[in-house]
This record gives structure tokens, sequence and C-alpha cells, in this order.
């Protein structure tokens, strides 16, 4: 069994922990995961790297109980995921997605596309506006707040995405390859500002990505293949 | 607000669609709502001729129409003679035709009777009502389609009837009658010595219950009924009542059919935007009242645009010169609540099955293609 479980470092207490995760599709026939150990100290930001189907996308869909290990245990604030009565509450107050293609929807503007999170919480308006300015004054989205989804660049739009993730002032920010739509001017500057929100707000970033460069300026860079991961 | 707006953005995103479900809904609370208040109006008003000048009728027990009823002369004189009676009038029900008017309906009256006595007479003069056996007073309506005037001889049924008189009256059944002296009709419809009904008018409306045991009592082969007793259980009038719900119901569950298909369209089109609420933290519950919500505005326009094209075909109906008298186009509102509780029950039953579908999707499997 892989055990390369990593000690939180200073910055806080373990947030989200992978105990032995097991994971396989097609009644098992693919084997994603294989005993997978990971944990991850509050405010910390983790990279996951490795080639494509390695389990990368799988293991963060596990810590937002999106979906369940065959085995093994996933914590999110001490609490088993996998047992989580309420994984609703799981979305809605502890983790927040952000994907590679931006995941909006479509119709909605900026603005309302970034309040679903709250209207799902029952957040109230007030709370919820001043949370929205807040997040689109530093994403500098704030001009662009009527627009429809259509009418934003591919930057604009995952930044929208990533204010609608940040929206509940989740712990965790899990993001599977934020920036690989973009190019790589409007990349780099999505990512600066991923980093910078996540430092200033306390929060732990969990990433998938392909992009070495960006991971290397994560605080730890964790290599996936063979359905385990090496530090 | 973003709820709503996620709801009402759906359904304009496929316009046609929407419009089709709303237009299928809206047509069957037309259908619903015009054959349910023609009924009811026809009831109202077959009701309406029992119940002139009176609080209880008194007829054959266990008989399936009251055009088979037989109230015996001796009933109707000693119901008449009871101090709680104030009066007591016997009419005989039958269906004559003309040519070119196969159904004609005929009553036969005293002189004493109330659609006599307070009917708003045209011609002639109300005091020469049954002088004579051959006298026919004539709805305004009918005197129209038999093209008769005062004083000319019809032809009704196997008589030739002299018009001594043409009355009007804003109920369709008598305006479109025949109103013959009691004991001509008897003789015409070879019922000698007896009517369909007898309509009785109390001195004191308290006694009613009195009344209606002495009936049984001294006549147990009658029954008195007080005329809203009577028209909720005249089997007759709880045919035709179900008969309107149920051909209105099936127009509606039509609709449904059309809200289950647009509401299952709309669900497998989105799949994935459901699977993105999920990710950001809607419940199951809140995905269904999302579908709900949809299929919910469309029923509620639905049923809107229904009432509005229901009431103007009512309208429509009632200019129609051949139905002038018989429709009644007031659309009584419980009717109006019942078709619109209705259609929302028929919009929110077809998004059960979409509602479930998007209940049980999985976000991992919609979002992992992308």
């Amino acid at each position: 069994m892989n055990n390369l479980s990593v000690q939180p470092n200073a910055i806080g207490r373990t947030v989200v922990r992978a105990e032995d995760v097991w994971k396989s599709y097609d009644d098992g026939a693919i084997a994603v995961l294989k005993g997978v150990n990971f944990d991850a100290a509050q405010g910390q930001t983790v990279a996951l790297c490795g080639p494509s189907g390695c389990g990368k996308s799988t293991l963060l869909h596990l810590f937002g109980g999106l979906d369940t290990p065959d085995r093994g245990r996933i914590c999110v604030n001490n609490v088993e995921v996998n047992r989580h009565r309420n994984l609703v509450q799981l979305l809605r107050h502890e983790v927040g997605f952000v994907f590679q293609l931006h995941n909006l929807i479509p119709d909605l503007t900026l603005e309302e596309n970034c309040l679903i999170p709250t209207v799902a919480a029952g957040i109230d308006h007030r709370t919820a506006q001043a949370r929205l300015h807040e997040l689109t004054d530093r994403t500098g989205l704030t001009h662009r707040l009527g627009q429809r989804i259509q009418k934003l660049s591919g930057g604009e739009r995952q930044r929208t995405a990533l204010c609608r993730a940040l929206m509940n002032r989740p712990r965790i920010l899990l993001a599977d390859e934020p920036t690989g739509s973009l190019d790589e001017h409007s990349s780099g500057l999505v990512f600066d500002l991923l980093l910078d929100i996540v430092a200033t707000e306390g929060v732990t970033l969990v990433m998938a990505t392909h992009d070495r460069g960006l991971a290397g300026r994560c605080d730890r860079l964790l290599e996936m293949h063979d359905g385990r991961i090496h530090e | 607000m973003i709820f709503l707006k996620l709801i009402l953005t759906n359904l304009r995103r496929h316009r046609i669609r929407s419009l089709i479900s709303i237009a299928g809904i809206a047509f069957s609370v037309a259908a619903m709502l015009t054959v349910v208040t023609v009924l009811q109006g026809a009831i109202g008003m077959f009701s309406g001729i029992l119940s002139s000048d009176s609080e209880i009728i008194v007829f054959e027990r266990n008989v399936s129409d009251l055009f088979f009823s037989n109230v015996p002369a001796a009933a109707v004189a000693e119901i008449a003679s009871w101090p709680t009676v104030a009066h007591a009038d016997p009419v005989l029900f039958g269906i004559v035709s003309s040519a070119d008017h196969p159904i004609i309906t005929c009553f036969g009256v005293t002189a004493a009777d109330a659609r006599i006595r307070k009917a708003t007479w045209l011609f002639g003069n109300r005091l020469d009502f049954a002088h004579h056996s051959d006298d026919v007073v004539l709805g305004q309506r009918a005197a129209e389609f038999l093209g008769a005037k005062l004083g000319d001889h019809v032809p009704i049924g196997h008589g030739r009837f002299h018009v001594i008189g043409i009355l009007k009256t804003a109920n369709g059944f008598e305006d479109g009658g025949v109103f013959m002296p009691l004991s001509s009709a008897q003789s015409f419809f070879h019922k000698e010595g007896s009517s369909s009904v007898i309509t009785v008018k109390l001195r004191n409306k308290d006694d009613d219950a009195a009344f209606k045991s002495m009936v049984k009592k001294n006549f147990p082969d009658l029954i008195g009924l007080e005329d809203a007793e009577f028209s909720r259980s005249y089997s007759q009038f709880k045919i035709l009542n179900a008969t309107a719900w149920a051909v209105g119901g099936c127009g509606l569950l039509l609709g449904g059919l059309g809200v289950a298909n647009t509401m299952i369209m709309s669900v497998f089109a989105r799949i994935r935007e459901i699977a993105i609420l999920r990710v950001n933290g809607f419940s199951r519950v809140q995905i269904a009242a999302m579908i709900f919500g949809e299929s919910a505005v469309v029923s509620l326009l639905g049923a809107v645009a229904g009432l509005l094209t229901g009431t103007c075909l009512l309208f429509a109906l009632k200019l129609v010169p051949a139905l002038h008298g018989y429709v009644d186009v007031a659309t009584r509102p419980v009717v109006m609540l019942a078709v619109i509780l209705l259609a929302l029950l028929t919009g929110i039953a077809g998004a059960l099955y979409p509602a479930a579908y998007a209940m049980r999707i999985r976000a991992v499997e919609a979002l992992r293609f992308e």
C-alpha cells in the first residue's frame, strides 16, 4: 500500500484526508485509484500532476462527495465524506469546485451564475451581494456583472467560475485543470488570482493540472500514476 | 429570484416547446370549462323549471327520469289540502315533435301555475289559458322556430293546437317549450289523471322536514325533496355532471401528457446544467422544485389562457341563435377554481417522472466527459 501521507505543515490543521482509497469503474475492470493516501492542511495549496486517466479528477470528485470510494475513507474537516449524512451541506459550505470548462449556465448573467451557491444555501440577498462584489472586485469582473456568459472571454468565464466556487466561503477549493482551457497569458492571470484569493481567505486548494509550471507554484506537488500518489 | 429565473429561463430557452405545452393545457382547460359550464347551465335551467315559485318537488320514488314519473291526481288534491302547504302545482312533462324540430319540451300545467302566472306575456292574456283543450301557449323561441303567431293553429305531434299566447322566459327549456292545459297534456300523452311532479310551496319553509315525512307516510310510492336536494341527488344530473367532468378530465389528461413530454425533454436536454446545480449545492429537493416550478408555470399560463379562451367560446355559443336560452354562460367561480386546480395538478403529475429523473442525475457522471 502506498503510504505517502503528508504531515500537515505549519499552516493549519488537516482539512482533507484520504486513507487507503480505492476506486474502479466498469465493475472493477478499470482500477483508477489503488490505495491512495493523502492529506492537506488548512490554507495549503496542493497540485496533483500526472497523465490523463491517472485518477486526479476522480480523487477530486471523491473529496467533494460527488462519488464514493470502493474502499477506504475520505474525510473533510474530520467528517467522513462517504458516510457523510448530508453531502449537500458539504457542497454548500465546505468545498467549492472549479472545472476545466467553466461549467457556467449560459443563459444567466455573470452575477446570477455566481449567486447560484447562495440560492442553494439559502443565504440572504444582502450578504450574497456583498460577497459577490467582494469577489468580483478582486477578480476585476464587477463591470461585467450584468453580462451573459456568452459575452465573456475565456479568462472572464474562468474567473467567474472561481468567484462562484468561493461564494459560500468554502474551506476547500477543488480545481480540476482550472486553466486547462485558457491560453498561456490568461492561464497565468487566472492562476495568479487563484493563488492570491486562496492565500487571503485561508482556503485549501487541491488542484489537478498538467501544467508543471503552475504546479510548481503550489506549496506541494504530488505526482499521480499507477493509481497512487508520489510526492 | 434566481430560482424563479432558472425556471423561466429554461421555458424561454425552448419557447416553441413551452408554447405548445401551454397551448395543450389551454385547449384542455377551455374544453373542460365549456363542457362543464354548458352542462351545468342546462342542469341549472332544468332545476329552475322545477323550482319555479316552490321549495319542494314531489315525484314517484325510484324513477330514473322525471318523464317516467306518475303522481296521481288524488295525491295532488290531498297534498294541496295540507295546512302547511301554500300551493301545490302538478306539472306533466312530455316531449313532442314538429317538422324540423324533433324535440320540443311540453309542460302540462294549470292556470294557477307560476310558470304561467309569473312569465312575461308578449302576446295574449294569461287569463285565457286553459279555457279550451286545444289551447297552447308558446315560449318565445318556440314561436320563432315554429313560425307561429298569436291565433295561429300549429301542428305539434299528432295534433293541431291554437296559439293563445306567447310568453318570454329566461329559461331556455321554457322559452323553447309548449305550455298546455294539464288536462289536455294528460290526454295528449295518454296519462289521464296523473302528472310528473308536484311543485310545492310551503307556508313556512321550516316545515320542510315535516312535509317530507308526511309524504313518505301517506304516499309510500312518492318522495318529496327540496329543490337543492333534488338537484344533488337526481341521477340524470349526476350522470350529466360526471360526464362533463370526465370529458374535461380526458382533455386535461392529454394536456398533462404534453406537459410531461415537455418536462422530460427539458430534463434530458440539460442534464449537465442540473449536475452543475448539484455541484453548487442544490439539493435533490431543490432540483425537483425547479422542475415542478416549470411545469406549474406552464400549467398556470395554460390555465389562464384556457379560461380566457373558454369564456370567449361560451360567449360565442351564447350568440348562436339556435342555442339562445339553452346555454347559460355564467361561469361559476367554483368551476373556474376547480379547473385551475385540475390544470395545476395535471401539470404537477406530468412533472413527476421528469423530476424523479432529474433528482437521480449523478453530477460526477454528467460532468466526467467535458
